[in-house]
């Protein structure tokens, strides 16, 4: 390892990082020594950033390459995640282009802190060892806390970056725990070497239940059952365009990690985390199904809904195969985009007063804005699992997966459950035609809004088209990962 | 045009009406009048179309025909469509009652006209997909692509309990579906394929075809309905617009005898032999069951809904006897309960147009005012109780004969039913049309106006003359169905061979080999 300090190490291979971190630095300097409001050029500034992140990612055709001491991997898998988070992170920010604006939280630091959360999670998708991960997920999380409580005035949204400040310590807290523990018993802490000394030899139980703090520090990030218990507060006190974000970019990129870890660093454990794996995949579904029935608040509805799919995306996980990363590949893109295009729904539930937040405010949106009602009925349905919309084919591969791996039980409980999930889709369907129409929403929409919306719902409903891409790249992804 | 892709064509051409109706723009009542006209002549376009393809149609092979194969989701997944004898006639019957659809809401519907012709247009593409697929997953795809626009039809323009109807509507059938999808997926990895023509020679081993065989039939038998996962029809079909119970009672139960008939038994003939006795209970208990529960009911709507269920209850009896007249029983009684339980739908539509209550107490001795539609209501009511010379007659006895062969108690129970059905169809009649016409309300109503008469005319014609003349029918059915009960009986036989009864594979099943 001696040849790590003397020589310089490849930085190609971090470029993306590079990029993002120097260009976080420059806009928070130009943020700070500008004039006065610099805010709207930051923000412009910082898409730009994401725009040319992910042009050097595209532009990157390397195969695996290892770098920083092989803490730091880059391959097509990386890759593909990274432009799904610059994806989510990049719409996040053009939805909080106008809601800064209005609410009054026009700073520029928001921008920034977004680049720098992003920043983190490509350290969390491309960590190569337990550090490594470390490092990423801290990164990503303080500046989360930080944006979840931006809207500094409103005690709500202070309320929500405190409580997932407190319980995202505590995740970290167990993950370190389970780390350390890992690190004890095999003595290493990157990934590739911990697989190979527990390829030889007995599975150390101090491992196992390293593993398991690990799982249960990860699932907190991806709030999954039993861990969930912070994102309706957190989705209904953060500003908007902010619960936008969490329920976007960072599940994808700690659903990355997980995957990463489960399958370079733990595959011959398979057995072990294969039923914690299972256990948390029907927990989220069932739980994110039914407490979802009982919502008013279309924001806590939605921490809901993320939960049900983050358990949805672990049943391709379970399955311990290609298949199923591919199928949680594909779940992850189609659920992002998905989402982006319901939260700019939510941003334009807006009336003379402000915002407003409850399901039963859709009212007769169908008559008052049909094009929005229809597209925001076409992505709930999608969101049911209701075929031939996006949302069917995300369910549909990792079902598959765990079809083919004979786990019967999960599926049968995972496909139920999405029926009585789509109860509540459909709930919002009712209330936006079926029901009479309330006091219509302030017009016009912002255009950044719109053309997101446009996107999504576009994606949502002619995806069954031509799947081909989104099939291949995932193949392609899932491939680099299990070699 | 090539044969190669009218299939195609005829699935996507209402969807290509449909969008040509969003683009339309301008004040309501131009845009209202420019959807219907619209919608109209792209069904009636497609209904030429489907008869050009029934004329081309080789009716002398059981091979799939005008199939056209397109690499869709990469690889084993394609976009497969084409038609054989089984499926091209419910094809035609899709577009053939679309029109009807259209023509009997130019009137009553007047709110969001536009969003309804779409609704419908979509509606036909997904039906006439479900016939033409010949791919499980894209089967599937239409099969469930068909929710959406109903559970709007049934929740926008419905009646006053809507919204528990189609919430009940989406998620009987909605669940029943999810486990067949789990099915199609073992079916996959098994075979390595979805194509149904290659699924179709696969044999599947015993143990599994059980499993797959629950699951399919937990879809199509709430499709279907059978009893007792039947209660979703009543609702969904009384709070419908009438256009929307016509296709729901003309098109969309079907599709679950039509799903049994395309995988159930040609896919698992050994599961579905062992399994035919509890189809036969179930069919018996919905044939006499229903038929009682429809005697006693208050709402015209309602009465026909339950008739269905006892309808389609001989249906899966002649599908699950397995016999050749049983199975060309059970497509001629689907065939003609499409277009007759339609006209019945259409025929209450008609007076709830005028009256607006559906209740049978608030009629009576409307033959005096309205003769023409007294003549055409009870030329559909002598089809549904199946009196010969209709084509309603034609069905029920091939059913019953093609069950008779297998099992005797099992036809004698269900000839039961053709008796009650004649009890509670004629006494219905009987309520609206004949009597002395009191009611003040009824004082003024006016007969079939030229439209109306349009609109049911044909239905007349075909339920007569395949009544007394079903040959035709028959010529396209007869070498796909004599295919489909060989192979069976042959499977059936292997099986046998092989050793184990039915109980012994149930038995194994449970022990877990």
């Amino acid at each position: 390892m001696e040849h790590v300090i003397t020589t310089l190490p490849a930085f190609g291979p971090a470029m993306p990082e590079i990029l993002l971190g120097i260009g976080a630095i420059v806009l928070l300097m130009f943020g700070a020594y500008g004039r006065e409001n610099e805010t709207r050029i930051v923000l412009i500034g910082a898409i730009i950033l994401f725009l040319v992140a992910a042009l050097v990612i595209l532009g990157d055709e390397a195969g695996r390459v290892e770098t920083f001491g092989g803490m730091f991997v880059s391959d097509a898998f990386t890759r593909f995640m990274k432009l799904l988070i610059l994806f989510g992170s990049g719409t996040a920010m053009m939805m909080s282009h106008s809601f800064i604006k209005q609410e009054g939280m026009e700073r520029f630091e928001f921008p920034v802190l977004m680049i720098l959360a992003t920043l983190g999670m490509f350290m969390m998708v491309s960590a190569n060892g337990l550090m490594a991960v470390y490092l990423g997920l801290e990164l990503q999380s303080l500046a989360l806390y930080v944006i979840a409580a931006f809207n500094r005035d409103n005690a709500r949204s202070s309320e929500a970056g405190l409580k997932y400040f407190v319980l995202g310590a505590l995740s970290s807290g167990m993950l370190l725990y389970g780390m350390s523990l890992v690190y004890g018993f095999t003595g290493t802490v990157a990934f590739e070497p911990i697989a190979n000394l527990l390829a030889n030899g007995e599975t150390p139980i101090g491992v196992v239940f390293g593993l398991v703090f690990i799982l249960a520090g990860l699932a907190f990030k991806i709030s999954a059952v039993p861990f969930h218990m912070w994102t309706p507060d957190v989705y209904e006190g953060a500003p908007t365009p902010v619960t936008a974000f969490f329920a976007g970019a960072p599940k994808v990129a700690a659903m990355a990690l997980i995957i990463r870890i489960l399958f370079t660093a733990f595959p011959t454990m398979l057995a072990e985390w294969q039923q914690i794996v299972v256990f948390v995949a029907i927990a989220s579904m069932v739980l994110g199904a039914f407490a979802a029935i009982g919502q008013n608040n279309i924001k806590r509805l939605m921490a809901y809904s993320s939960i049900a799919h983050m358990g949805f995306a672990m049943v391709g996980l379970a399955a311990g195969t290609e298949t199923g990363v591919r199928g949680v590949l594909i779940y992850l893109v189609i659920y992002v985009v998905m989402n982006a295009g319901v939260f700019c729904c939510i941003l334009l539930m807006r009336r003379k007063e402000g915002m407003v937040e409850s399901i039963d405010d859709l009212a007769g949106l169908s008559r008052n804005q049909p094009m929005i009602a229809f597209a925001l009925a076409m992505l709930m349905f999608s969101l049911a699992g209701v075929p031939p919309l996006a949302g069917f084919f995300g369910k549909f591969y990792v079902f598959m997966a765990a079809v083919q791996a004979g786990l019967w039980p999960l599926a049968i409980i995972g496909v139920l459950s999405s029926v009585v999930g789509a109860f509540y889709y459909l709930r919002i369907v009712k209330i936006m035609y079926f029901d009479e129409p309330a006091e219509a929403f302030v017009k016009p929409v912002p255009g950044e809004i719109n053309a997101i919306l446009t996107v999504s719902g576009i994606f949502t409903m002619f995806f069954f088209i031509y799947p081909a891409p989104l099939l291949v790249a995932a193949q392609y992804a899932a491939a680099a990962l299990t070699p | 045009m090539t044969d190669g892709n009218i299939l195609s064509l005829i699935t996507f051409l209402p969807l290509a009406g449909a969008l040509f109706i969003f683009m339309v723009r301008g004040d309501t009542e131009t845009v209202a009048r420019n959807a219907r006209r619209v919608a109209l002549w792209t069904t009636s376009i497609t209904f030429i179309l489907s008869l050009y393809l029934l004329w081309k149609f080789d009716p002398t092979t059981a091979d799939f025909q005008f199939v056209q194969k397109i690499d869709w989701m990469g690889g084993a997944i394609t976009y497969h469509m084409g038609v054989d004898g089984i499926s091209v006639l419910f094809v035609v019957l899709t577009t053939f009652l679309m029109p009807a659809c259209i023509a009997a809401s130019w009137d009553s519907v007047n709110v969001r006209v536009k969003e309804y012709m779409i609704a419908f247009l979509v509606l036909e593409t997904l039906m006439v997909g479900v016939f033409c697929a010949l791919d499980l997953v894209l089967f599937y795809l239409f099969f469930e692509g068909g929710l959406i626009p109903m559970f709007l039809i049934i929740g926008v323009w419905g009646g006053k309990r809507r919204i528990y109807a189609s919430f009940k509507f989406f998620l009987y059938t909605f669940a029943g579906s999810v486990l067949m999808l789990l099915a199609i997926m073992a079916m996959y990895w098994e075979a390595g394929t979805t194509d149904i023509p290659t699924l179709l020679a696969h044999q599947f081993p015993p143990e599994m075809q059980t499993w797959l065989w629950l699951a399919f039939f937990a879809s199509f038998a709430v499709k279907m309905p059978m009893w007792p996962v039947h209660t979703w029809l009543p609702d969904a079909h009384v709070e419908a617009p009438t256009a929307g119970s016509v296709i729901l009672a003309g098109i969309m139960l079907k599709m679950g005898g039509y799903g049994f008939l395309r995988f159930s038994l040609p896919m698992f003939p050994v599961a579905s032999a062992d399994f035919a006795p509890l189809v036969f209970a179930l069919s018996v208990i919905a044939i006499v069951y229903t038929s009682l529960v429809a005697l006693v009911q208050e709402d015209m709507k309602k009465l026909i809904a339950y008739s269905s269920v006892a309808h389609m209850g001989f249906v899966t009896m002649g599908i699950f006897a397995a016999t050749q007249q049983g199975v060309q029983g059970a497509v001629f009684q689907m065939l003609s309960h499409g277009w007759v339980s339609g006209a019945l739908f259409l025929c209450v539509g008609v007076i709830y147009d005028r009256i607006h209550t559906r209740e049978i107490a608030a009629y009576g001795g409307l033959v005096n005012r309205m003769p023409v539609y007294a003549v055409m209501l009870l030329i559909f009511t002598m089809a549904n109780v199946g009196l010969p010379g209709t084509s309603g007659f034609v069905g029920e006895f091939l059913t019953i004969i093609g069950t008779f062969e297998v099992n005797t108690y099992v036809a004698a129970l269900a000839a039961l039913g053709v008796i009650l059905s004649a009890g509670y169809a004629l006494y219905l009649y009987r309520r609206i049309a004949f009597g002395p016409l009191e009611k003040d309300t009824l004082k003024n109503i006016l007969d079939l106006n030229w439209r109306e008469t349009a609109t049911l005319t044909p239905m007349v014609v075909v339920t007569i003359l395949f009544g007394v003349y079903p040959k035709p029918i028959f010529d396209i059915t007869s070498v796909s169905i004599a295919n489909l009960v060989t192979h069976y009986s042959a499977a059936i036989e292997a099986a046998n061979m092989s050793g184990g009864g039915a109980l012994m594979r149930l038995a194994s099943l449970f022990s877990g080999q």
